[in-house]
């Protein structure tokens, strides 16, 4: 489904990511880790198209396209979409405006017509009852004035109504309470099926134990130095991740 | 009204029997083409020159003067002034220190000016306590070496025809303003700099080495042009209080920055205010603008204006080359009587052009200010940037500061932003201080001084540290 | 029209219309044929302003100068427009058609008690003395060309008096309806608000019309709150585009009291709004916040004024701007600050979108401080939107230019969020999604939310 093949990226001239190799199947959990600053965070930025990191070498490929080549709102049509770690406050877009037009714009660009009012707000009330959310938030500008862990929940509540491929859910754990994590997990565990994959990153392991993942990677100094299933991430809680640095090194 | 009354006026000087004496070391009140050519032959110009000077006359002679400005001042009788007066002959000035009043001495103790240098503001005869004459001759050798000719606007005009002519009013044209015009009429005297392509300016060109050439008059006109990838900074005036006869003082001040070049220009100015009823202050009326003609080129305009009854003013920069810079900081503080309306006009004409306004006014005792900008962005200024910044301070209740920027704004890739407050030194500020031990006039320049911050490190180093003794001084008394 | 004409002949054509007028009206009181004498004086005197004058500097009249418009006697408009243009709320209503009082669209029958809304022509004839008091006291003819030739013109309009605590239940709509005529016509209409101590209420002021009407509408508007009056004022601009309006609000503020004012133009080929509020008293608050939206030819030009003559007084400004095609705006506010009105808080911001490079904004925020002990500060910013926003918009599949949309919608949403009254910021929102550029598509998106919005609720 996802390809990334030896990836090299580079912001503000400095280069983060150094032949990074990636593979994700339909049906798939993968979970990134690593030590602050192993370039996790940009990988999931230049998968979504943020501006400002240069791709200098290799490929990354989605269901057999070329992402590289492909616009933001086109990557999201295809059904690659982006949780980011610190959602953006939009003043005044009102929740309910982001998700109709979302929603609409992926039907367009499968060649679906728009979806019927009535259905539309089922499957929104559905989505926001499934979130533990006040359906009065509909209302509200995007994130503005919302709590780190609301603001997490929505990046969520969007992911259940657009229903991606591939989830890319960046540090969606950090700053959330153990109830709000709990709510978050259901959310992506919702998501698991078949025909989709979800990509995790994060630095700690506790999501994990909700979320269990399929495998998980270890990001050190822009590549990949470690790959291995739900145990890595407990082992890397358990020792840190000095030793895998060490070991790659070496 | 007027062409009945000129024309009684150019009778009435004639039946006087006015005639041009180019011995004569001043000319009678009044101003017609007479006295214009008086001038010019008096200066030594040639012919040329004096066609300039007439034609802006004849613009002058149709304007009349700016009403728009917050200030209140009478009327200015312009027949009312004489127009050239030569330098005061030494045995007409004061002989020694013991002649001159002690409380501009005094001033001059506190702002720290070394002692040669008093007697030369307070308008000693000079020759004998200052040795200016070596000083200036390495001064000038070290320029001439670097190719950068620095003279007064008499020499340039006999000496650089060329120049003068290509570039004089190219940036202020006679006919700008009231004032400009009527400083283009009658101008005395003034700076001409240029530096060549690719040359750096070897020093700061400070007006410290026009102590000993003062008298460049009220109506004074300074010329810089710096060429392709060429650099000056220039420093006008003096912390110091200057003295001078003239109260009606009309400057006019054009810069001209081609491809990548970059001037600096800095002023402190600090004119008689007047006395406490603000009787005497000089009005100071000046028309400073700059001309980013080249790509890339910028000009820096900082000023430090604390004197003077009246202040006009609003340097500007004309951003025609493409990602060229303007920038204005400045720091205005009127206490006692004064009135300052001042301020920037940034004009973006080429791409990618940047433009920032730094604004801090104080304002005193019964003192009125404002700060007046325009920030324009032409249709073909695509992605222009401005960013303006403009706080006022007052001190005391009988204080006014005002604030009158202007946007116009012609194209949608263009940012402009502007914020503006205006508050009093905060009980709270004064009062921690205070806790500390610090006098409360102490605190209150502490506090400006921070206020001002963000200007005086724009100022070049020697300044910066006279400027803020200088604010301490101008704010004396203003705490009760 | 040529442009030989000089303005004192655009002057003339003016008061040769009101001499004929003159002629045809029947006995008045001695005052107003004062008024109108010195009016027309001082309109004489003056002319129509031109561009050097700093007050018009960004906004040409000869629009108005050189046309020439007619009085008009005729209230006939089909009842089926009048019914889609009148807002759908539940309201007290007095209607003018191109400034004539229509009794048959107006609804004046169940005002409560402590409620007087009159025509003006109506309250001269019930009692003149007790209008010609207020009236013009805080406009009067020096206030500018258009305020003198007004007085001089004067005929009809609305009065609005309300005893002390009153609350009226359901807001007040004084509507003024453009008809498409044959040859342009003029109105100079009046409003006098009286808010007696504590009274309470809400005022709309509904400018509409057909899309054809090219008239020209002069009004002046005086309101007065007592001490702890409270008002909130809507001005809903949505006259045609060929209208032409010029408009001052004038507010006098007694102590406690507190003036809302939401200005909302989206309509009218040019259109100059004026609206000054004296804070006389202490503890007495302003809240002025505007929305205007420009296209085509369109020019708005809005100047406020709030002058602070009394300490521990509030003003707090919030104008938005967006701007397309040629259209051209101007925004003027000013905060005022008396000598010795200590502890005053004026706080302005201003913010605007050129949405083309041939639409042009000129901002002009003010400060005049005569007093030390002040809260005073300003803002203003024109540019483009936040691409970070734009960013995670697209994150979510929705294109460009329908994500910048959406941001030029909610930059317009932050005035109308303060909106109270439903109708209104529902009608306003849509409009602003109707208007934008074609390529942004939103019309769609703002009229299925709203729908969603409503089965929210059920």
């Amino acid at each position: 489904m996802l390809e990334v093949k030896d990836l090299h990226v580079t912001v503000e001239g400095q280069e983060i990511l150094k032949g990074l190799d990636l593979t994700i199947n339909a049906g798939e959990v993968h979970a990134i880790m690593g030590p602050n600053g192993a370039g996790k965070s940009t990988l999931s930025a230049v998968i979504a198209g943020k501006e400002g990191y240069e791709v200098t070498q290799g490929s990354i490929t989605f269901e057999g396209k070329d992402v590289l080549e492909m616009e933001v709102e086109e990557r999201a049509q295809a059904g690659l979409l982006l949780g980011f770690q610190y959602p953006v406050e939009i003043p005044g877009v009102k929740n309910i405006y982001l998700l109709k037009a979302a929603l609409n714009a992926q039907r367009e660009a499968r060649g679906e017509g728009e979806m019927p009012a009535p259905e539309f707000m089922k499957l929104i009330k559905e989505k926001i009852a499934f979130m533990k959310m006040d359906p009065s938030f509909l209302q509200r500008a995007v994130n503005e004035g919302f709590s780190g862990g609301e603001k997490k929940r929505n990046e969520i509540l969007q992911m259940l109504v657009l229903q991606p491929r591939l989830a890319m859910l960046d540090e969606i754990d950090s700053g959330l309470d153990i109830d709000a994590m709990r709510v978050v997990a259901e959310g992506i565990n919702s998501l698991r099926s078949e025909e989709r994959g979800v990509l995790l990153v994060t630095h700690y392991q506790r999501l994990l134990d909700f979320v269990v993942p399929d495998q998980v990677h270890v990001l050190v100094d822009g590549r990949i130095a470690k790959s291995g299933d739900a145990d890595l991430a407990r082992e890397l809680e358990a020792r840190g991740y000095d030793w895998v640095v060490e070991e790659s090194a070496a | 009204m007027a062409s009945e009354e000129m024309e009684q006026l150019v009778r009435r000087e004639y039946k006087e029997g006015f005639v041009t004496d180019i011995e004569s070391d001043t000319v009678p009140p009044g101003l017609d083409e007479n006295t214009i050519a008086f001038i010019s032959k008096k200066k030594g110009e040639p012919e040329w020159m004096l066609e300039w000077r007439l034609k802006a006359y004849q613009q002058w002679l149709k304007m009349t003067p700016p009403s728009w400005a917050h200030l209140d001042y009478p009327p200015i009788d312009y027949q009312a002034i004489s127009y050239y007066s030569a330098p005061k002959r030494d045995e007409d000035r004061p002989q020694s220190l013991d002649e001159v009043d002690p409380k501009l001495l005094e001033t001059y103790e506190k702002l720290g000016i070394p002692l040669h240098e008093r007697a030369a503001l307070a308008g000693v005869a000079v020759d004998a306590v200052f040795d200016s004459v070596s000083v200036t001759t390495t001064f000038k050798e070290k320029l001439h070496e670097a190719g950068v000719i620095f003279c007064s606007m008499s020499e340039a005009i006999r000496d650089y025809p060329e120049l003068v002519k290509q570039y004089l009013g190219s940036v202020v044209p006679q006919g700008d303003n009231y004032f400009a015009a009527l400083n283009s009429a009658v101008f005395t005297d003034g700076s001409f700099v240029f530096v060549p392509e690719g040359v750096t300016c070897p020093m700061e060109l400070s007006t410290y080495f026009r102590i000993n050439e003062r008298n460049t008059g009220q109506f004074e006109r300074t010329l810089i042009v710096c060429e392709s990838r060429a650099q000056v900074s220039y420093l006008e005036g003096c912390t110091a209080p200057q003295r001078d006869e003239n109260q009606l003082h009309a400057a006019v001040v054009e810069l001209v920055a081609l491809e990548d070049a970059y001037i600096k220009y800095s002023t402190v100015q600090n004119w008689y205010p007047g006395d406490e009823d603000g009787k005497g202050g000089i009005y100071n009326f000046v028309t400073k603008r700059g001309d980013c003609r080249g790509d890339r080129s910028r000009i820096s305009w900082t000023q430090v204006e604390t004197g003077s009854a009246i202040t006009w003013k609003y340097p500007s920069c004309v951003l025609r080359g493409k990602h060229s810079i303007g920038e204005f900081y400045s720091v205005a503080v009127t206490n006692g009587r004064q009135q300052a309306d001042t301020g920037t006009k940034m004009i973006h004409i080429g791409e990618g052009t940047r433009s920032t306004i730094v604004s801090k006014g104080i304002s005193a005792g019964r003192a009125d200010q404002s700060y007046r900008g325009l920030v324009k962005v032409g249709p073909r200024a695509k992605n222009a940037r401005n960013f303006t910044q403009c706080d006022s301070l007052l001190i005391g209740d009988q204080c006014g500061a005002h604030t009158f920027p202007y946007q116009e704004i012609g194209n949608s890739t263009a940012t402009v932003e502007h914020e503006a407050t205006t508050s009093k030194i905060g009980e709270d500020q004064l009062f921690y201080c205070q806790s500390r031990g610090i006098s409360e006039e102490d605190a209150v320049s502490m506090i400006v001084n921070g206020f001002c911050k963000d200007v005086f490190q724009e100022l070049p180093m020697e300044f910066a540290v006279e400027a803020e003794a200088l604010l301490n001084v101008t704010l004396e008394g203003a705490v009760g | 029209m040529s442009d030989v004409q000089s303005p004192s002949d655009d002057v003339r054509r003016f008061l040769a219309r009101l001499t004929d007028r003159n002629a045809s009206r029947g006995p008045e009181p001695t005052w107003i044929t004062a008024r109108r004498q010195a009016g027309a004086a001082r309109f004489e005197a003056m002319g129509f302003p031109h561009r050097r004058v700093e007050n018009w500097k960004y906004t040409d009249v000869r629009a108005i100068a050189r046309n020439d418009f007619a009085f008009s006697d005729d209230t006939s408009f089909s009842p089926a427009t009048a019914a889609a243009l009148t807002l759908p709320i539940e309201a007290h209503r007095i209607t003018f058609v191109d400034g004539v009082f229509s009794a048959a669209l107006s609804q004046l029958d169940e005002l409560p008690a402590g409620v007087s809304l009159l025509p003006l022509s109506q309250a001269l004839d019930e009692n003149h003395e007790a209008v010609g008091g207020p009236l013009g006291r805080l406009t009067g003819v020096e206030f500018s060309p258009f305020a003198a030739l007004n007085t001089a013109c004067m005929e009809e309009g609305a009065v609005l008096r309300l005893a002390p605590g009153t609350l009226v239940d359901k807001p007040v709509v004084v509507q003024f309806l453009s008809r498409a005529n044959d040859a342009p016509v003029m109105s100079h209409p009046r409003i006098l608000v009286e808010a007696g101590a504590r009274s309470q209420a809400t005022v709309i002021e509904h400018h509409v019309g057909e899309p054809e009407a090219a008239n020209f509408t002069n009004l002046v508007e005086e309101i007065i709150l007592e001490r702890g009056a409270i008002l909130a004022h809507y001005k809903l601009q949505e006259a045609p585009l060929a209208d032409l309006h010029v408009a001052s609000i004038h507010v006098e503020q007694g102590r406690d009291s507190r003036f809302t004012s939401f200005n909302l133009n989206l309509g009218g080929g040019l259109v100059r709004n004026d609206l000054i509020t004296e804070l006389n008293g202490q503890g007495a608050e302003a809240t002025f916040n505007g929305l205007f939206y420009g296209q085509g030819r369109q020019h708005v030009d809005n100047h406020t004024l709030a002058n602070h003559n009394a300490p521990h007084t509030t003003s707090n400004e919030n104008y938005k701007g967006i701007l397309d095609d040629r259209a051209h705006g101007v925004f003027n506010g000013k905060v005022v600050v008396k000598r010795d009105s200590q502890k005053i808080e004026g706080y302005q911001s201003n913010a605007n979108l050129l949405l083309s490079d041939r639409a042009e904004i000129d901002a002009k925020p003010e400060l005049e401080i005569y007093a030390d002990d002040v809260k005073c500060s300003h803002g203003t910013t024109t540019g483009q939107l936040d691409e970070e926003a734009v960013f995670a918009l697209r994150t979510r599949g929705i294109d460009a230019q329908t994500a910048r949309g959406l941001l030029t919608l909610a930059f317009a949403g932050e005035v109308l969020d303060q909106v109270g009254l439903d109708a209104i910021a529902e009608r306003v929102e849509r409009a602003v999604a109707g208007k934008l550029p074609e390529r942004f598509n939103l019309a769609g998106l703002v009229e299925t939310a709203a729908v969603l919005d409503e089965m929210a609720g059920d």
